[in-house]
């Protein structure tokens, strides 16, 4: 069998870290081949060699058996290589047509042929079932149709292997069905395809053959029908991972968290959580299931006093928390592990130790009179590092070159390192591979059996059955009802998101 | 390890080489000699004592303006009106020095602190806009730079004298002219005011980077969302970072108006301090040493610039040239650090 695309015994170095070690990667013709890896294991790395946009220290790259150097993205496109990168490079205002043909225009006497365009937009997608509209405006179509744009763009250029990154990362289950179909078609069209993803279920479901990465190092490649996703994990991570997590039956003791009629708008001033009513226990984790946009977020920012509440009111123990400032909540006793780690989570261009103190640089040891005390700062992060298995070049390292997963890890230390009695955890595993999923839920668990409050809001219902130990549906505003993990499934769960009451509702 | 330090501090001296190259090419297009315009640019600067009292009295409001920027720089903000918070200053501290008859002791330092407050004024105005209003600092400072100017003019004119051009000179009690100072330098107006510059650095280094508040500025500069996350109070940290922004260029007009004339006069156009600063800012990275060593610089090559023309028949205008040719290799220094990589790696 030839191979499309073989990148062998890759090397590429960073100031301070090995990114790649022997990395050996062979597609061949038609197969949809999985580059499989922990967050920060290296394969956005690898991509950017193939793609041109990183030059290896070692290694060779052969296209159809070819041996060849690609220096840039260009030479990457001529040898038939297009990449759609998780985040888009669209231009908002122009059209799909505009857009897919951008830098590469058909001319006509000087000006662009944009009728010729179009036609050619429209015989590529429906060739391939894309099914996009070539003169609908970027802004105005769906997240999953631009990258249906971003896949044509590829197309246009005339790629024959495609490498997706994350593709799954931004798109609705409905989406992910119908891009899993135009992989499908793609592939039967004798394109090759490269799946960059931490996701087993999709690997099983669409792939052919995977490549672990691991920590930078080649771990192999596996047929993905001689295999299984406990051993796709393990190979992954490096170690046994379990999928579901492990925990006692919860204990809950007093009352921490109790939410009377809260009232809050959104930024537009339209009502987003109307009357909700709420009560969450020392002791046990209580998850808030919903669909996006039914109030979760406007909910969750009021209690951490980043949003004002209009009416209602919002106790921890028995003092009212309702529209204090973010940082009297925080010395109230409240930890929040935010949705967007880098909007507020994190300051990207300090270092990590800093970003360990950011809500507490203030107090001692971390700084006396007003000085701050970067020894005590270092040494408190260092431990939090540790701890928390941030993997980090050192604590000096800006937070903004750690991988998401580390990133959230980071974030996480540093919120339940100050004891809080509620944790708010918003999301707290969106993004991340398997590993780090684990090492989060059993953190958050092991702060429940501290006796702490948890109130967790995913949109992952997964996550939500297996780490709730009570679970309230949200939908328009107002918690419609609470089931217990172990009395519902996640059909009846979806239902209520929608909006469904069930019968025999277990509401408190 | 070719470490990130050592480019950062690799960019600035390389553009300063380029644009001195550049210079000396556009010289010899002209039909000068470079190497006579250099070595009168030299002497100029360094030449005797007085060249060199004239050079680090020059550096001295450079530094302060250069402060200026670099604060408001390393909080998120883009303070333009440096020149207008220089006039306020100056104007301010000048009418103090005239006004009032008190002990040296006091006199001083109180028009020092009038100059710095002026300044901090004229940089509240918008902080507290963009604080609150969310207007844009850029806008506001550069409309406040015309009223400083006018302002002043007035000032000077109807209200510390009657319609004249220029203010009476200051008491010898609010002078930093220092009579030792420039018998030093054979009676330049070299004067101690560079020791208030340099300890404005100092205290900018430590404030931003050992200090709690400093801690919040930057945090608010990077990045507003988490710091408000953090319970840091955003537009307190805007209106503060405006605030100290001011109060340093302020004192840059301090330098002027009690340091190097003693007086204030009607101004037709702006002095250029505070835009000068801008530069220094950049070509100092927007650190406290980084702006003394290009305050020092730019200082350097204005004075050093007045000798070109009367030792090697090269006009001042080339002097600019070359000085508005090294900012444009800083503010390229994309263009550099990538080829000091790429000479890193083929070197490998």
């Amino acid at each position: 069998m030839e191979y499309v695309i073989e990148m062998l015994n890759i090397r590429k170095e960073f100031p301070g870290i090995v990114a790649n070690d022997n990395i050996n990667l062979q597609v061949e013709k038609g197969e949809i081949h999985a580059l499989l890896g922990e967050n920060g294991a290296g394969k956005s790395t690898l991509m950017n060699v193939l793609f041109g946009l990183y030059q290896p220290e070692k290694g060779e790259i052969k296209v159809k058996g070819e041996k060849v150097k690609i220096t840039d993205p260009n030479v990457a496109n001529k040898l038939g290589i297009g990449m759609v990168h998780q985040h888009f490079m669209l231009v908002d205002t122009f059209t799909v047509t505009e857009n897919i043909v951008l830098g590469s225009e058909p001319k006509k006497g000087g000006t662009v042929d944009i009728k010729k365009a179009e036609k050619e937009v429209k015989e590529l997608s429906e060739r391939y079932g894309l099914n996009v509209d070539p003169g609908a405006k970027i802004r105005d179509i769906s997240v999953g149709m631009q990258q249906r744009v971003e896949i044509l763009k590829t197309l246009y250029r005339g790629a024959e292997i495609l490498i997706l990154d994350e593709p799954t990362a931004v798109l609705t289950p409905q989406e992910i069905k119908e891009l899993i179909g135009i992989m499908h078609s793609l592939v039967k069209e004798g394109k090759s395809i490269i799946l960059i993803t931490h996701k087993l279920k999709e690997i099983m479901e669409v792939c052919d053959r995977c490549t672990v990465i691991r920590k930078g190092e080649g771990i192999g490649t596996v047929k993905v029908a001689d295999t299984n996703p406990t051993e796709l994990a393990s190979l992954m991570v490096g170690r046994e991972v379990s999928f579901s997590t492990e925990k006692t039956p919860a204990n809950p003791k007093e009352t921490f968290l109790s939410i009377k009629d809260l009232f809050v708008k959104d930024v537009r001033g339209v009502d987003m959580v109307k009357g909700l009513n709420l009560e969450v226990k020392a002791g046990e984790i209580v998850g808030i299931a919903g669909i996006d946009g039914n109030g979760q977020s406007e909910l969750i920012e009021a209690i951490a006093g980043l949003r004002k509440s209009e009416s209602g009111r919002i106790k921890l123990h028995d003092q009212v928390i309702t529209n204090l400032s973010p940082r009297k909540v925080t010395q109230s006793g409240v930890s929040h592990i935010p949705q967007d780690r880098h909007k507020f989570g994190l300051v990207l261009d300090f270092p990590v130790g800093e970003n360990m103190v950011l809500q507490s640089y203030y107090q001692q040891p971390f700084s006396k009179k007003g000085v701050m005390n970067f020894k005590n700062i270092y040494k408190k992060a260092q431990e939090l590092i540790d701890e928390y298995d941030v993997r980090t070049p050192n604590a000096f390292t800006k937070a903004r070159a750690l991988s998401g997963g580390n990133q959230q890890k980071a974030i996480i230390g540093r919120e339940v390192d100050r004891s809080p009695d509620l944790i708010i955890a918003a999301q707290p595993t969106r993004g991340l591979d398997v590993g780090a999923i684990e090492f989060i839920h059993k953190k958050l668990i092991e702060e429940r059996d501290k006796g702490r409050a948890v109130l967790l809001l995913s949109f992952e219902l997964e996550e939500i059955m297996n780490l709730s130990d009570r679970i309230a549906v949200m939908f328009d505003g107002r918690i419609i009802s609470e089931v217990k993990p172990e009395d519902t499934n996640e059909q009846d769960l979806g239902l209520m998101m929608a909006g469904n009451t069930p019968q025999k509702a277990g509401g408190s | 390890m070719f470490a990130n330090r050592t480019v950062n501090i690799l960019i600035p001296i390389i553009s300063v080489l380029l644009g001195l190259l550049s210079g000396a090419v556009i010289m010899l297009v002209f039909g000068y000699n470079p190497l006579k315009g250099y070595a009168a640019l030299w002497t100029g600067a360094f030449g005797d004592a007085y060249f060199l009292g004239e050079t680090l009295r020059q550096v001295t409001p450079y530094i302060l303006s250069g402060l200026a920027v670099a604060f408001a720089l390393r909080t998120g903000l883009l303070n333009i009106g440096v020149e207008g918070q220089v006039f306020v200053g100056w104007v301010a501290s000048v009418w103090v020095g005239v006004a009032f008859e008190l002990p040296m002791i006091i006199h001083l330092p109180l028009a020092v602190l009038a100059a710095a407050l002026a300044g901090a004024f004229w940089g509240f105005i918008p902080g507290i806009l963009k604080a609150k209003l969310g207007v844009h600092e850029v806008i506001v400072t550069i409309m406040m730079n015309y009223i400083a100017l006018y302002l002043s003019n007035e000032i000077v004119r109807n209200v510390i004298t009657d319609g004249k051009d220029r203010t009476d000179s200051i008491a010898p009690t609010a002078s930093l002219a220092s009579e030792w100072l420039a018998g030093m330098t054979y009676f330049s107006r070299l004067h101690w005011g560079l020791l208030i510059a340099l300890f404005m650095a100092l205290v900018m280094w430590f404030l931003l980077n050992k200090t709690t508040q400093g801690f919040e500025l930057r945090s608010v500069g990077f990045n507003q969302h988490a710091s408000n996350y953090a319970g840091m109070s955003v537009s307190k940290n805007i209106v503060l970072a405006m605030v100290i922004s001011g109060a340093f260029a302020g004192l840059a007009g301090a330098m002027e108006g009690l340091g190097t004339f003693g007086y204030m006069s009607v101004k037709s156009g702006f002095t250029n301090i505070g835009f000068d600063g801008i530069a220094v800012a950049l070509l100092g990275a927007n650190t406290a040493l980084g702006v003394v060593l290009a305050a020092f610089l730019f200082g350097t090559l204005k004075i050093g610039a007045l000798n070109m023309p009367t030792v090697a028949g090269v006009p001042t205008e080339l002097v600019e040239i070359v000085i508005a040719l090294i900012i444009i290799f800083v503010a390229s220094s994309y263009m550099i650090r990538w080829i000091i990589l790429r000479f890193k790696k083929e070197g490998k």
